[in-house]
């Protein structure tokens, strides 16, 4: 058992297999692609293994401290960083490779003409609790 | 009255109503209900017989939820099952074997070994695992369609009982419930009622881990290796119980992993600290869970115990063997150079352990270990 997070980029990810981006799609392909993903969350609803999910706004505020008794600095957005995340979704599951799998089945969303996108996952495994066992 | 008495009446609840005609999956379902109800109804007024109560609004429930059923299906001419004697035989045990059926994943028999033979709420069960109510509930009603063809009196397979009580007593969050002594006592239930040297075994190996754990962490939550604990604060009552099952267990001379893994934890049990354990005994018994498993992880945890028995060069010989991909290769390898003074390339390892960490209980106790080599002033101490 454990926790895998899937994360989906706005950007920072290699290049899908099939990259049209999103506006260059008509509405029907679109709708079939967000039907997918609603699908693919009830499927892992039902077989046990669906945690969380989430989708992010594309923009965001970097913030830090700045010093006691000071309101903290904000900046950004930054156009020029690398990785932007646009979602992510928590799984339970029995394995790695059951991970990999689901996390393929998600990446198989269909994009312009109907076509696979082939999307490029991130996939990192949560933090458990230590073992109760160690030796 | 006790949760624990409480739940422990709920597998015989539920082998009482299979007894009675009742179908698995829906008769599991009612005893469910009832016990949510027995849980919200009796802190203010207790039932003189709790199994009594249980089964009697367990199989009103279950009554109920056929003749809806029958209601629905428009099948009016199939009665719903009469109530018929209830023999004296308690199926206790056989809940076990059908709750980790071989057909089930490792986490629905942990699930349904939970629900149904330890009687925790699916609730509960979700919060242990930290997943939601409703996918922890289509987890348990799946794994009870799995095995929706088994008889509850068919023989079963004690090793994937044993693996799934072993994985709720060693993997999980806890919530409101303790795994650790939910698993302790269901191993008991089954130790009290299934005389196997395998079974006896693991109920050794869970005690004798269970007596350590008020020593494992720190105040501050750091986690503290065994070689460091403060073993006046072991349970020594859990410890002699242990090693008593243990040894009833080692006198049918029929050797498993359990019995290994736990005659290994009696030789540490054993040892006023760390320097005087007796290491070469240690191995010994690695060499057996070795040959009995052929666990990678077994060979590692041999590779230390080597470094202690025969000093540190010895046990960097016996890793070399060992493929460094795997889990805690580079903490073992750190800590070994470490005590063979190579400080320089225990911090390099121990970094690279720390990144390679699973919990962060162990990343950080690996990343004060390469501040302390590296001479830096570790937070919170070494």
């Amino acid at each position: 058992m454990a926790k895998y997070l899937m994360l989906k980029h706005y950007r920072g990810a290699p290049a899908a297999t099939v990259d049209v981006p999103f506006d260059r799609w008509t509405p029907a392909e679109f709708g079939a692609h967000v039907q997918y993903m609603r699908d693919f969350a009830d499927r892992l609803r039902d077989s046990g293994e669906f945690v969380a999910e989430a989708a992010l706004a594309p923009e965001g505020t970097w913030v830090r401290f700045d010093g006691e008794g000071r309101p903290p600095v904000t900046d950004g957005p930054f156009a020029e960083t690398k990785d932007l995340i646009a979602g992510w979704m928590i799984i339970d599951v029995d394995s790695y490779d059951r991970a990999l799998e689901l996390a393929g089945e998600l990446s198989a969303a269909p994009g312009e003409g109907g076509k696979p996108i082939g999307e490029w996952l991130e996939l990192r495994p949560l933090m458990s609790e230590p073992p109760t066992i160690t030796e | 009255m006790t949760d624990a008495d409480l739940r422990a009446a709920v597998p015989q609840v539920l082998s009482a109503l299979v007894r009675r005609g009742a179908e698995f999956a829906a008769a599991e379902d009612a005893v469910q209900e009832a016990l949510v109800e027995g849980l919200r109804t009796w802190a203010a007024d207790p039932p003189r017989d709790v199994r009594a109560w249980l089964v009697t609004v367990a199989w009103r429930r279950y009554l109920d939820a056929v003749r809806s059923d029958v209601a629905r299906q428009r099948r009016e001419d199939i009665p719903p099952p009469e109530p018929v004697e209830v023999p004296g035989r308690d199926d206790s045990l056989q809940l076990y074997f059908l709750c980790a059926h071989p057909s089930l994943t490792p986490s629905s028999a942990v699930a349904l070994t939970l629900r149904a033979v330890g009687g925790l709420t699916t609730r509960q069960i979700a919060e242990a695992y930290l997943v939601p109510e409703a996918t922890m509930a289509q987890r348990i009603s799946r794994a009870k369609r799995t095995i929706s063809g088994e008889r509850l009196d068919a023989p079963g397979d004690v090793g994937t009982v044993l693996r799934t009580l072993y994985l709720v007593f060693n993997e999980g969050y806890g919530g409101d419930v303790d795994l650790v002594a939910e698993a302790v006592r269901l191993t008991r239930q089954l130790h009290q009622a299934y005389d196997h040297p395998e079974v006896a075994g693991l109920m050794a190996l869970m005690l004798l881990h269970a007596a350590r754990r008020p020593a494992r962490f720190s105040s501050s939550g750091a986690l503290v290796p065994l070689a460091s604990q403060d073993r006046s604060r072991w349970d020594t009552r859990l410890i002699a119980e242990g090693v008593s099952v243990l040894q009833a267990a080692l006198a049918a001379d029929r050797l498993g992993e359990y019995q290994a893994q736990a005659a290994i934890a009696a030789l540490h049990c054993d040892a006023a600290s760390a320097a005087e354990t007796d290491w070469v005994q240690v191995v010994e018994w690695y060499d057996e869970l070795v040959a009995l498993t052929g666990s990678p992880v077994a060979r590692l945890n041999r590779a230390v115990a080597v470094g202690e028995a025969d000093g540190p060069l010895a046990g960097l010989t016996a890793l070399a063997d060992l493929d460094p991909g795997l889990p805690r290769w580079a903490a073992v390898a750190a800590y070994l150079h470490a005590a063979a003074g190579d400080t320089a390339t225990a911090a390099d390892l121990y970094t690279q352990a720390a990144r390679a960490a699973t919990n962060t209980a162990e990343r950080d106790h690996l990343q004060r270990e390469a501040a302390r080599l590296r001479g830096a002033t570790p937070p919170g101490g070494g």
